[in-house]
């Protein structure tokens, strides 16, 4: 049998086995309601305008209230007395009475700044319209003069992207390159104590099955990826949460080119690891240094995208083949191109080694049941 | 004459220090069962690992109909499991099946007949995980045999298994002898093994003891006669020349006579000390030939 139909038989039973397994099905659902909870938190958060309560001469200021383009909710109260009444329990957040000049707000222990801000604005107005007024000027004409005068803003650069799609990316690339990578790891530890990898070397190649599982995991994987993180940002930028920006589609495809990348980078050591145990339960000893590495590297990735996002600390950081996958799609709206194609020349050279070492450790190493096979035999033998 | 032979020439692996397998050979040929017995850690596993060139080895060849041998060939039944837990039956099969190159079509055809074949009809579309062990092996077997292989290996086949299914077993072993398959399969059970191979290597330490078929290890050695005599007082028979008692037990002695040595002499022996109610010949068994080899089932 030629190896690619080999591989493509065994990687279409991995597929169908994950896909149907209810575990898969489960835990898709159960993150895609984490995510979008957390969108909707988030939106119930940000999406809190005022609601304000007019009363008595105050009422007058409503148009220009809503004018300002500030969230501010206008809650009709029949008198001062029930507006007091709504701020203490709580069913407006201020309670503004008075003349236009002396507004007084009534709050029930603090007052939004960006509400005190437009409000004070407008008593400022009213007194200077009041002292134009009274020394003969048009307030109206100088109203309009005064708005159109602005500092002139020069950017040297233009403006950094909201940080905040970047880091969902990398969180949820990175969380399924390392939940995806350990499964490897386990799973061909499972085969092999079951047997079941003895009696498929008896027709395919040990490195048909370690493609097979990579390529297995790693579309499962693939498809976890960008569900959440398609639903995720998507539920995001219709809430309102995010602004709907113009890099964030290239940062979710350049996400998908980083995965196909990072995943077998780290797989491949993870499928060394597992076929060097002959029990599930040992599989921790071996892969703990693979998974080590992917978890500071993952940590490490956060953090600078977090701290400084266009920083020089990750413009260096991204170049290295294992921080790379994590940290190059958020940077994909940001880093030249020839930061772009060293990161990819490097990571291709890096997979070149893993893939040497991995096929190499877990060809040797799967053709030796019943105990735990030294990192040494299995490199040498 | 090596057509559809299985040729296993001179084949070593050590593992470290430890000698596991020290230029063993053997042959299967179509239509015989060859056991390969012993007891643990005499190398048959190892020795059938390379046989299916899953595991290499330091030295010798393994050959099929003249040629070394290729992925493809084999029908294997590991010791234990082999079949991929979660998995469901039928879809077992056929996996297996097309990974032999079978078509869909023809996979799924030879799973069911191997399914009903081994009344596993009603179990086809459940987890394999959830089977009993007795449904399990006749699993693994049909896992064996799905692919139609032109070489079948099985390592300890009857491990576990009740008379019944140890006949079951051996019959569908048959069928597939008598259509030209050469069978290798290893026991620990040298009963199991004299009784339905056809020849038999006998390992130890990782060296072929002894190898032939069943007549021709148990003829090569002493013929062994039973002796019932009531009367007769131990030591009776050690002025015979030619014989070697095996064992006494209160009236019945097991005798070992050598080549050339005369049982009516024997016989006469006996008579001298009373009544004799049985004097029986027979060969020894494989256990009795192979004490060392013996192990609880």
């Amino acid at each position: 049998m030629s190896g690619i139909r080999a591989v493509r038989l065994l990687t279409t039973r991995e597929l169908s086995t994950r896909f149907r397994a209810r575990s898969f099905v489960v835990s898709t659902v159960v993150l895609l309601l984490l995510v979008l909870g957390y969108v909707l938190v988030q939106a119930l958060l940000t999406d809190s305008g005022n609601r304000v309560a007019l009363t008595g001469q105050a009422q007058g200021i409503g148009p220009r209230l809503q004018a300002t383009g500030e969230r501010i909710e206008l809650v009709p109260v029949p008198s001062e007395q029930d507006g007091l009444e709504r701020v203490r329990d709580g069913g407006v957040d201020a309670l503004v009475s008075g003349s236009v000049s002396r507004l007084r707000i009534t709050v029930k222990s603090t007052v939004d700044p960006e509400l005190g801000t437009v409000l004070d604005g407008i008593v400022r107005e009213q007194v200077l319209d009041a002292e134009l007024s009274a020394a003969q000027l048009d307030p109206a004409s100088i109203r309009q003069t005064v708005a159109a005068a602005h500092a002139e803003v020069r950017a040297l650069e233009p403006p950094a992207p909201d940080p905040v799609p970047a880091v969902v990316v990398a969180v949820l690339l990175g969380l399924s390159l390392l939940g995806y990578g350990v499964l490897v790891a386990y799973e061909i530890a499972d085969d092999k104590a079951a047997r079941a990898t003895e009696v498929l070397l008896t027709v395919v190649r040990p490195g048909h099955l370690l493609c097979a599982k990579v390529f297995g995991a790693g579309l499962a994987g693939l498809v976890h990826f960008v569900v959440l993180a398609v639903a995720g940002i998507a539920a995001a930028v219709v809430s309102g949460v995010l602004p709907g920006s113009a890099s964030t589609p290239s940062i979710l495809i350049w996400g998908v080119v980083w995965y196909l990348l990072g995943f077998p980078l780290y797989a491949l050591l993870y499928a060394a690891a597992g076929a060097l145990v002959s029990r599930r339960e040992d599989t921790p000893s071996t892969a703990w240094p693979v998974c080590a590495v992917q978890t500071i590297c993952f940590a490490a990735g956060l953090v600078l995208l977090a701290g400084a996002p266009d920083g020089d600390a990750i413009r260096v950081a991204s170049l290295i083949p294992l921080l790379s996958p994590i940290l190059m799609p958020a940077r994909a709206a940001t880093a030249a191109p020839w930061e772009v194609v060293t990161a990819l020349l490097l990571t291709i050279a890096a997979l070149g080694v893993t893939a040497w070492l991995g096929n190499r450790i877990h060809r040797n190493a799967v053709r030796r049941p019943g105990h735990r096979v030294r990192l040494g035999n299995a490199v040498r033998d | 004459m090596t057509a559809r032979l299985l040729e296993v020439d001179r084949i070593s692996r050590r593992f470290g220090t430890a000698t596991a397998l020290d230029q063993v050979s053997f042959a299967a040929r179509p239509g015989e069962l060859f056991g390969l017995t012993g007891g643990r850690g005499a190398g048959k596993t190892t020795a059938l690992r390379i046989t299916l060139g899953v595991q290499p080895a330091d030295s010798g060849a393994v050959r099929f109909d003249g040629r070394p041998i290729r992925r493809g060939l084999f029908g294997y039944l590991p010791e234990e499991g082999g079949l991929q837990p979660r998995m469901r039956v039928l879809d077992q099969l056929v996996h297996l099946g097309r990974l032999h190159g079978l078509s869909t079509n023809d996979a799924h055809g030879s799973a069911e007949r191997w399914l009903a074949r081994l009344g596993l009809g009603p179990q086809r579309k459940a987890q394999i995980r959830k089977l009993g062990a007795e449904a399990r092996h006749r699993v693994r077997l049909a896992a064996a045999l799905v692919s139609d292989p032109v070489v079948l290996v099985l390592d300890e086949p009857f491990t576990g298994l009740d008379p019944a299914a140890v006949t079951a077993t051996c019959e569908v072993l048959r069928e597939k002898a008598a259509a030209g398959v050469p069978v290798v399969l290893s026991s620990r059970r040298l009963d199991l093994v004299e009784r339905h191979c056809d020849r038999v290597g006998v390992l130890r330490a990782g060296r072929m003891l002894a190898m032939g078929t069943i007549a021709e290890l148990t003829g090569g050695a002493g013929r062994r006669l039973t002796v019932t005599a009531p009367r007769a007082r131990p030591g009776w028979s050690t002025a015979v020349p030619g014989v070697r008692v095996l064992a006494e037990h209160r009236e019945t002695t097991v005798l070992e006579l050598s080549r050339g040595a005369d049982d009516q002499a024997v016989l006469a022996a006996a008579l001298a000390t009373g009544p004799v109610t049985e004097f029986s010949h027979r060969l020894p068994s494989l256990a009795e030939l192979f004490p060392d080899e013996v192990s609880a089932p």
